[in-house]
């Protein structure tokens, strides 16, 4: 049984803690893309700073900021910087395969792993209310440490949620999605497991890489699901061409997927 | 130093053809350069009227009969046999334009002797082209200067093509001249030959790098297991040398680098020739005086060829065993895909006695706890209840000597090789369980080793003393791929890439 329950039937006003880092975001039910909302908890790189207020984010974070644009490329080096990430849900933050791969299955709905959420869409998952949030990240990675304490969220014993849409501008065959990710993650291309790594590990550069996959022309969702068991987490996230070279200028467009995917 | 009755010993090599190293008829003795034609590989040797061999992998060789069987009057020519004697010895062979030039031995009562010329235009027996012509004697000793012309060795220069031989054999010196590349004759007679090197035989030059490398034999043939035969070898940054060695000695004050001695089951190694496979993958032949394996007779091998610090460096075939698989790109080891076990179990304490197991009871203060047992290595016999039946992935991991992360690799018999091995199967030791290609170019671990080309592994060693790992086929592909290293956890099957670490692999003991 799933944990996790969507909640576009409808819109919801999510307050993250006290102003002024308060995210504030309406998600119609009409899955329309939400405004971009004012000051939220994340923000340019700056170091994060004490919370004031028990469970007020503590933002902004570092590497983060908040999408400013419609579309973003790949980064020189072929990194996706755009994603929407949920906020890190509770769990026992075991990491054997076993224990990883038991946990992914539990906590999606299977149909799930082609769509795309909105920015500010809210979900909840048992007793917690989670939302997500879309990040362009200054770096290769995405900091979800970063992420989660800007937000005044755990870090440790957490399960992330990210995805992205990739639009390709044509069908590309042979190319592999290759990510790194601290600690263990799985990955989805289009709805198909692609990668999994285990056990506590550091985000490598090109860690775990796919079997040679085809990109279809136009939009393509990738669903990866990170657990930490403590310390730092992150994750990157490329493409490699058959010569295992970075495929540069790939273009991230979080709503290219609208209307092209059925939402479960 | 004296000569040897060469030719009644190699008689004797040609009859025999045990099993080990080589396989086949590798049984020879003073091989040329193989040299790689049509698809084959070929090898010339001392014997009745210079025996041939062939291999269609270089691994398993045959007779193909003797050169002087395809050249008018079946031995040498008159102004050979004036110069030297009726004797077939030593040659060396290299390819230049559309023509093939054999060089060859033809003693007389050394050192009286000469060095021959054969031209043809094929190696193949069978091909209706295939002849040798008698173009003369290129060098020779009189029988009273320092020099006995026999065991030739020819280079070409690869800055400007110019064509260079070196002969000699102990009695004097070493000697280099220049030939013609139009008609393998001497280009400028009328020049004594430059003396490069004394006490020694069996000489050949390569480059490398701005570095011309003169390889020689040192110590005595043809003597069985009491063969003291060594390659050394000195380098100079001119082919006209001097050629000096690691101590800069020069070798014609008797230097000379060790490159090749005795070892393993192999007795007195000599005749270094270079074969270059392409892509950057350099081997080299050579015979051993005495095969202890073969009952001590004189055989043809083939090993890698490594490079270290400016020197070559006598790489050895890999021979079964057990291994850690190891990515020089990532540092990472080839591993099945199963959830491991860390070895001796559960975490332990960094150190001292574990809880309730301090000094024995009633032992007098400060008496140090008893020394924990030592842990035994892992075997997949102890963790395998858990694996998978079926076929598993395979991924790379941080080596930690676990089970699924040690791998047999184990000739095959008669699934034939490549030069200097047989292909072998690599199966995750104390199981039967076979690395193997899928048709996606991708990796897996059979349930069994069934001995299709998809689970055989060609493993060459290169010359940085890493390792490719080929399978001999990748289902429904005709390419040549190799072991890959994709990602720091991921391997996967590419072409082999010689300017970078993606294909090479380091093999290690556990």
């Amino acid at each position: 049984m799933t944990r996790l329950r969507n909640a576009l039937v409808s819109a919801i006003v999510s307050a993250i803690g006290a102003l002024p880092f308060a995210v504030v975001v309406i998600v119609a039910a009409t899955g329309q893309q939400p405004a971009p909302a004012p000051a939220p908890a994340i923000g340019p790189p700056t170091a994060p700073t004490a919370p004031t207020t028990p469970n007020a984010p503590r933002g902004p974070a570092p590497s983060l900021a908040r999408p400013a644009s419609p579309t973003k490329a790949s980064d020189r080096a072929g990194f996706l910087q755009r994603w929407l990430i949920l906020e890190p849900l509770k769990v026992p933050g075991q990491l054997t395969e076993g224990a990883v791969q038991a946990l992914v299955k539990k906590e999606h709905v299977p149909e799930s792993l082609t769509a795309v959420p909105k920015d500010g869409e809210v979900v909840h998952a048992g007793d917690e209310t989670l939302t997500w949030r879309a990040v362009d990240t200054t770096a290769y990675n995405v900091n979800l440490f970063h992420f989660a304490y800007a937000l005044n969220k755990p870090t440790s014993n957490v399960l992330f949620w990210a995805v992205t849409v990739v639009d390709a501008p044509r069908e590309m065959p042979g190319v592999r999605l290759a990510i790194g990710s601290n600690a263990a993650s799985v990955w989805w291309l289009n709805g198909q497991e692609v990668i999994g790594l285990y056990n506590d590990r550091q985000a490598v550069i090109d860690d775990g890489v796919s079997p040679r996959l085809t990109l279809k022309k136009g939009p393509n969702v990738i669903r990866a699901a990170i657990v930490n068991a403590g310390g730092a987490t992150d994750f990157c996230a490329r493409f490699l061409d058959g010569n295992d070279a970075p495929i540069i200028g790939l273009v991230v467009r979080l709503d290219a997927a609208a209307g092209a995917t059925p939402r479960p | 130093m004296t000569w040897h009755p060469r030719l009644a010993a190699a008689a004797l090599l040609l009859l025999v053809a045990p099993l080990s190293a080589l396989d086949g008829e590798p049984g020879m003795h003073d091989p040329s350069t193989v040299i790689q034609a049509d698809g084959r590989f070929y090898v010339y040797a001392t014997g009745n009227g210079l025996p041939a061999f062939v291999s269609d992998d270089g691994w398993t060789w045959r007779r193909a009969g003797a050169v002087m069987q395809a050249v008018p009057g079946g031995r040498p020519g008159p102004d050979v046999l004036a110069r030297g004697g009726n004797n077939t010895w030593a040659p060396d062979i290299m390819r230049v334009g559309d023509r093939y030039y054999l060089y060859y031995s033809a003693p007389g009562p050394q050192p009286k002797s000469a060095i021959g010329l054969l031209i043809g235009k094929t190696l193949d027996p069978a091909s209706p082209d295939y002849k040798w012509e008698d173009a003369g004697p290129v060098v020779w000793s009189d029988g009273v200067e320092d020099s006995n012309a026999i065991d030739p060795g020819v280079f070409r220069d690869p800055g400007n093509g110019s064509l260079w031989l070196t002969y000699g054999s102990y009695f004097g010196y070493i000697r280099l001249v220049e030939l013609d590349p139009k008609t393998g004759k001497r280009l400028h007679p009328e020049r004594a030959p430059i003396n490069v090197s004394i006490n020694s035989e069996a000489s050949i030059m390569i480059f490398r790098d701005g570095w011309y490398y003169l390889l020689v034999t040192h110590g005595s043939c043809c003597q069985g297991g009491n063969s003291s035969y060594n390659i050394r070898m000195g380098r100079s940054r001119k082919v006209t040398g001097p050629f000096l060695d690691n101590m800069d000695v020069d070798m014609l004050q008797g230097g000379g680098k060790l490159f090749a001695g005795s070892s393993g089951r192999h007795i007195g190694p000599g005749h270094f020739g270079l074969l270059a496979l392409g892509e950057g993958v350099q081997k080299f032949s050579l015979h051993y005086e005495s095969d202890l394996d073969r009952g001590g007779i004189s055989v043809l091998d083939i090993r890698p060829l490594l490079w270290r610090d400016g020197w070559p460096v006598a790489g050895d075939n890999l021979t079964a065993g057990t291994y850690e698989i190891e990515s020089a790109r990532t540092g990472t080891a080839l591993e099945m895909a199963v959830q491991g076990a860390p070895v001796g179990g559960a975490r332990r304490g960094p150190g001292g006695p574990p809880p309730g197991q301090g000094p024995p009871s009633g032992a007098p203060p400060g008496t140090p706890p008893a020394p924990r047992p030592p842990i035994p290595a892992q075997e997949a016999d102890q963790v395998s209840a858990n694996w998978p039946g079926g076929a598993a992935g395979v991924r790379l991991a941080p080596y930690m000597l676990q089970a699924q992360q040690k791998w047999a690799i184990t000739p095959v018999a008669g699934a034939g090789g490549y030069p200097g091995s047989p292909y072998f199967k690599i199966t995750v030791a104390g199981t039967d369980r076979a690395l193997a290609a899928t048709a996606e170019a991708e990796l897996t671990v059979l349930p069994a080793f069934t001995g299709g080309p998809e689970q055989l592994w060609r493993v060459d060693q290169l010359t940085d003393g890493t390792y490719r790992l080929m399978p001999k086929g990748v289902p429904g592909s005709k390419d040549a791929m190799a072991l890959s290293a994709v990602g720091s956890s991921t391997p996967t099957l590419a072409a082999f890439r010689p300017a970078g670490d993606r294909e090479r692999w380091l093999i290690k003991t556990p």
